[in-house]
């Protein structure tokens, strides 16, 4: 079904605003990466060869090579390294959610004239620097930092707790630092619910957790997939956090391809390692919408 | 060499710096590492010479490379470490050959540094050394003593990789440097293995020296060290010497009984320099051969090497150098010790990643 036959062509106009900033902002940076994944290293400036290749009397030849993607199977540690983050991924979505619905919740439910100073709550800390506040919590969680003081100072504990360093701290700071990114599109859905439809269940008899169960939190599934979605995606390739908490025993994507961009000052395959991320990434979202589709579609 | 990610640090020197860069002629841009120059090393240049300085830090020579590699750095002045870094650029052609016309003082460089660099840089082409140091071990001395007693030698590489010794150790904290070359060579040292052998089995045997007492490493780091040697949270550390005697004192500015001593183990150690090189796409070569002219007199660098505590190589400044520095044996070190500090050695781009790969098993298991 082709959009254009239906739509008059100022709409048509309007969608290719958004599609042009996809392309120029999304598929043309991404082709750099493509292409450069597809090169060689080659020490000089920059430092891989060119695809395209003037080899003499104007003869042009196009060298494409798919060896790093090919050691990026051979060599288990890549795999190791994706499941790491996938698995840190989809903890830290989880307990952000289980986190930022309650409170999300909270404020749409609380008096209107609390809402903004509670979102306010929410969204000040963001006003520091990133980088400020992860080093914040560099102070609160090292050996002799703010809560191994106070645990100790309260006798719960002898020997202060070693989490700086370990995924906990990743943890930690992820979920810190992601959380407002889960509560706001939650809240938007949830202020947005028609609290009739409880009163309605209410009338008809079902219980104050049902109603929970079966209205508001099927009714706010866009806003759970959208903050998972916000929080999943970036985590997926996140750097700063796990370095700067983390150990040295965190595998992570984000880390290695730091490794190869760096370190080993391998182009080519620190490239295609980020769009081996990138496809991770896309397959299962394209393969939601489309079951999403289809169960639209079956349901109509 | 490598010095603390801090960041509160860095935002503030690029804040203040870029904020007292007003609109002037002429522009030196300096991307050098993060707290490696005196306070008021660049003012005075400024108000000497007219010229606005645009002052940058990393933490990382990886940074810089990248930025270097990436191209149109804006760059005109870079602090590389001379192997392999400023070694490989070298071979690259990204620096610009010194017009030596425009430095003086060259004379007064270190003649045993200055055909060490020869060996990387032909006629010494390129790189003008700034500062050198080794890489050793720092300890706690009371508790060290305390564990180990009084007959055990200190100045020993087995207070790192001796599992037996490294588990007595363990609950106090031993740590060592997150960088495969200075880690993977001194294990080799351990072993009484050549520094500069990097092939596979010297690469597994090393890494099996590492993995050996891996369970007993509290962590992998090149910097966390000096705060942690200093608060008495870690009793050993693998760590640059000007970093842990920077530990040494602000353990005695803290006044908290901690006592940090920085030691060059008995069967030899790496050292490394750090240089200064003009990038070759550098907008304003002739304002960076002033900045590296006013850094070869003795009088400019003598106090920066009091405030890093790392020894510069200009000869003619050692004696404008503060006492205590001069006559540390950790920054300055006797011809003795000197003779125990190898150059760190520069493996192929093959063994790099050999020793890359090797280190991440040691680390991570995979």
């Amino acid at each position: 079904m082709k959009l254009s036959s239906h739509l008059p062509p100022a709409r048509n106009l309007i969608i290719a605003v958004p599609w042009f900033w996809l392309a120029l902002f999304f598929l043309l940076p991404f082709l750099f990466v493509l292409k450069i994944s597809l090169s060689e290293p080659v020490l000089a400036q920059p430092p891989y060869m060119d695809l395209i290749r003037e080899i003499e009397d104007g003869f042009v030849t196009i060298v494409v090579n798919f060896s790093n993607y090919q050691m990026l199977l051979e060599d288990s540690l890549y795999l190791s390294a994706l499941l790491g983050s996938l698995k840190i991924a989809t903890l830290s979505t989880l307990f952000c959610l289980l986190i930022g619905y309650p409170m999300a919740y909270a404020i749409a439910r609380s008096p209107a004239h609390w809402r903004l100073p509670l979102l306010m709550l929410i969204i000040l800390p963001f006003w520091t620097s990133f980088l400020i506040r992860i080093y914040a919590w560099i102070g609160i969680l090292k050996g002799n930092g703010l809560l191994n003081n106070l645990l100790m100072g309260l006798g719960l504990i002898d020997s202060p707790l070693e989490i700086m360093h370990t995924p906990i701290a990743v943890y930690i700071g992820v979920v810190y630092n992601y959380l407002p990114f889960v509560v706001l599109p939650l809240y938007a859905t949830l202020i947005r619910l028609d609290l009739t439809l409880l009163e309605a269940a209410a009338d008809l008899g079902c219980r104050p957790w049902k109603q929970f169960l079966l209205i508001t939190l099927p009714l706010s599934m866009p806003g759970v997939l959208a903050g998972a979605m916000l929080v999943f995606i970036p985590v997926m390739g996140e750097f700063v956090i796990p370095d700067l908490l983390g150990g040295p025993n965190t595998l992570m994507l984000g880390k290695l391809m730091w490794t190869e961009f760096f370190s080993n000052k391998d182009w080519p395959l620190a490239s295609s390692l980020a769009a081996l991320l990138l496809l991770a990434l896309i397959i299962p979202f394209v393969l939601l919408r489309h079951f999403e589709r289809r169960a639209e579609e079956a349901a109509t | 060499m490598k010095k603390i990610f801090n960041g509160f640090k860095y935002l503030l020197s690029t804040l203040v710096l870029t904020s007292s860069t007003a609109q002037a002629a002429e522009q030196l841009h300096i991307y050098n590492w993060s707290d490696y120059i005196a306070a008021d090393t660049i003012k005075q240049f400024e108000q000497k010479t007219g010229i606005d300085v645009v002052y940058d830090v990393y933490d990382a020579n990886e940074v810089m490379e990248a930025k270097l590699l990436a191209g149109r750095s804006g760059y005109d002045l870079i602090f590389p470490t001379a192997r392999p870094f400023a070694e490989r650029h070298i071979k690259a052609g990204l620096y610009l050959p010194l017009d030596k016309q425009q430095l003086q003082g060259l004379d007064n460089l270190d003649p045993a540094i200055m055909s060490s660099l020869a060996e990387i840089d032909a006629d010494n082409a390129h790189l003008i050394p700034y500062m050198w140091g080794s890489s050793g071990i720092g300890y706690n001395v009371k508790k060290v003593r305390e564990i180990l007693g009084d007959d055990m030698p200190l100045d020993s590489w087995r207070l790192l990789f001796d599992p037996e010794i490294v588990a007595r150790l363990a609950s106090c904290g031993v740590t060592l440097m997150d960088d495969p070359t200075e880690v993977l060579v001194a294990a080799n040292i351990y072993r009484g293995a050549e520094t500069d052998d990097f092939s596979k089995a010297s690469i597994k045997a090393a890494s099996e020296v590492v993995t050996g007492v891996r369970s007993h490493i509290r962590y992998f780091h090149s910097s966390q060290y000096i705060n942690d040697l200093a608060n008495g949270d870690i009793c050993v550390a693998h760590g640059y010497s000007g970093d842990v005697l920077q530990a040494r004192d602000r353990a005695a500015e803290a006044g908290n009984g901690v006592e940090i001593a920085y030691v060059v183990p008995a069967q030899g150690a790496l050292m490394w320099t750090d240089v200064m090189a003009i990038p070759a796409d550098a907008p304003n070569p002739t304002a960076a051969h002033a900045f590296i002219n006013y850094l070869l007199q003795p009088e400019v660098i003598a106090p920066i090497t009091d405030y890093v505590a790392y020894a510069n190589a200009n000869l003619a400044a050692t004696e404008q150098v503060a006492a205590d520095i001069r006559e540390n044996a950790g920054i300055y070190p006797p011809a003795a010790t000197r003779a125990k500090l190898k150059i760190t050695p520069t493996p192929s781009e093959r063994q790099i990643r050999d020793l890359n790969r090797s280190w991440t098993r040691v680390k991570t298991g995979h």
